[in-house]
């Protein structure tokens, strides 16, 4: 399925580019592919929304959703 | 002071046809209170002050020091040194006399944080740790009070309204809900750095959603997260849906909150709370243990060849309840790192409890038992 990939903070560093162009079924193999493909992802703690709204399992992905890379910030 | 002189100062506001005096009259007999006068605090403490909010309370222990001025735009370079609180409260009487300020020049913890709280309408988080985060989400959830969330990282900034009761839905998310897990890297605005304007921006929203909420003008971000980045003025919207399963982890009680490490939760454990395969095999040889499995229902292969409880993650805060565990605790997963959240989470809630996590999980086991066969 065709996806826009939205990231921020520490992500976008690792990733390289704030918006992009994925492919994935679903949130878990979009989450392995990329962390397979940017290794650095894998110690990061981040949540992930579909289409503006946070998941806590696995969703299924369909063409033109947009999948955004949400970490936790602290500064204050 | 007469009808007339009580809304003078604010009549910019009152002659705005959404507003009126009946929301500056909700301004004045609201009670805000303000963690952290530095980045975030600083701004919001003006904009609340100059607003007419009736009380405002500020939580800070730290001391100006000249690179705070880069953002903490309420101190002046002859106060470095001076006390935070003190010093933002002066600010804000001078800037506006009618309102009551009260200064709490102390470390927000367990101890007080319902203390500190309870005599408040609302909390605005200014601090700059998960710890300090994590705290004050449960203190309000546990206290009914609602909760501006903010917080910055370089050029990025987030704002949210938390335990706040939706009023179509009625669904109320907080802190938890959103971010589960605090990462273990500790990073500060001291080490990875922070653009001035920033905090100033995302501190003023946080005032914004504060009034909007106590005036009921406007759509304060009830259950939302709104990140902004200040490089390129996006602004993307989440919205953020109640977890159960974390829901479980949040002290429920007084007792619980006290109890509740909050250091533990956001630190990575110490090296001596991770078991390596060739100890776990130690372990099991000598000593009547319990074996916790946190991985998913459908990861296989199920571990067979020995006794152990199988306690999915997205099922943990809910199911650590229902365990007696006999002896000490060992959690596994496929890589090592969920047992560590595990372990975190079993930890900050029973202090006491001897736990390990294993290293690298049941990738690194099969390759120690293969290799030693």
């Amino acid at each position: 399925m065709a996806i826009k990939l939205l990231t921020f903070g520490q992500i976008t560093e690792i990733i390289g580019q704030s918006e992009s162009a994925v492919n994935a079924l679903d949130s878990d193999a979009l989450k392995a592919q990329l962390i397979r493909q940017f290794p650095g992802l894998k110690d990061l703690q981040f949540v992930i929304a579909v289409n503006k709204k946070l998941i806590s399992k696995n969703t299924d992905l369909k063409d033109g959703d947009t999948v955004a890379l949400l970490p936790p910030f602290s500064g204050g | 002071m007469s009808k007339e002189e009580k809304y003078n100062r604010y009549q910019r506001q009152v002659i705005l046809n959404e507003f009126g005096t009946v929301s500056q009259d909700k301004l004045f007999s609201v009670k805000v209170l303000v963690i952290g006068a530095g980045g975030l605090g600083c701004p919001a403490l003006q904009y609340l002050a100059a607003a007419g909010v009736g009380q405002i309370g500020i939580v800070d222990f730290d001391i100006i020091s000249l690179t705070n001025l880069q953002r903490q735009v309420l101190y002046a370079t002859e106060e470095v040194g001076r006390g935070k609180a003190e010093t933002a409260a002066k600010k804000i009487r001078a800037l506006n006399p009618e309102i009551k300020v009260e200064v709490f020049n102390t470390r927000i913890q367990n101890s007080n944080a319902l203390e500190l709280i309870s005599p408040y309408d609302i909390v605005l988080d200014g601090s700059d740790n998960f710890a300090t985060r994590y705290l004050l989400n449960d203190a309000c959830v546990l206290l009914n009070k609602p909760l501006i969330y903010g917080a910055v990282f370089q050029f990025e900034g987030q704002v949210g309204v938390f335990n706040l009761e939706d009023k179509l839905t009625q669904i109320k998310a907080n802190y938890r809900d959103l971010f589960p897990f605090p990462p273990l890297e500790k990073l500060s605005c001291n080490e990875i750095g922070v653009i001035g304007v920033l905090p100033g921006i995302i501190g003023v929203m946080q005032a914004a959603e504060t009034i909007k909420i106590v005036t009921d003008v406007g759509m304060p971000s009830t259950n939302k997260i709104i990140s902004y980045n200040v490089l390129n003025n996006r602004l993307y919207e989440v919205e953020i849906v109640p977890n159960e399963n974390m829901g479980s982890v949040m002290p429920k009680s007084k007792a619980e909150l006290l109890k509740f490490d909050y250091e533990w939760f956001c630190n990575a454990p110490p090296i001596n709370e991770q078991i390596t395969p060739e100890d776990f095999h130690e372990l099991l040889k000598n000593e009547k243990i319990t074996v916790i499995d946190v991985r998913e229902k459908d990861e296989l292969p199920l571990i067979t060849w020995i006794e152990n409880i199988h306690l999915p993650m997205s099922e943990f805060g809910r199911g650590i309840k229902t365990i007696s565990p006999t002896g000490k605790i060992v959690l596994i997963c496929q890589s090592g790192k969920r047992s560590l959240e595990a372990l975190q989470i079993l930890k900050s809630k029973n202090p006491g409890c001897e736990v390990f996590s294993l290293i690298g999980g049941l990738d690194s086991w099969e390759k120690k038992s293969k290799s030693s066969v």
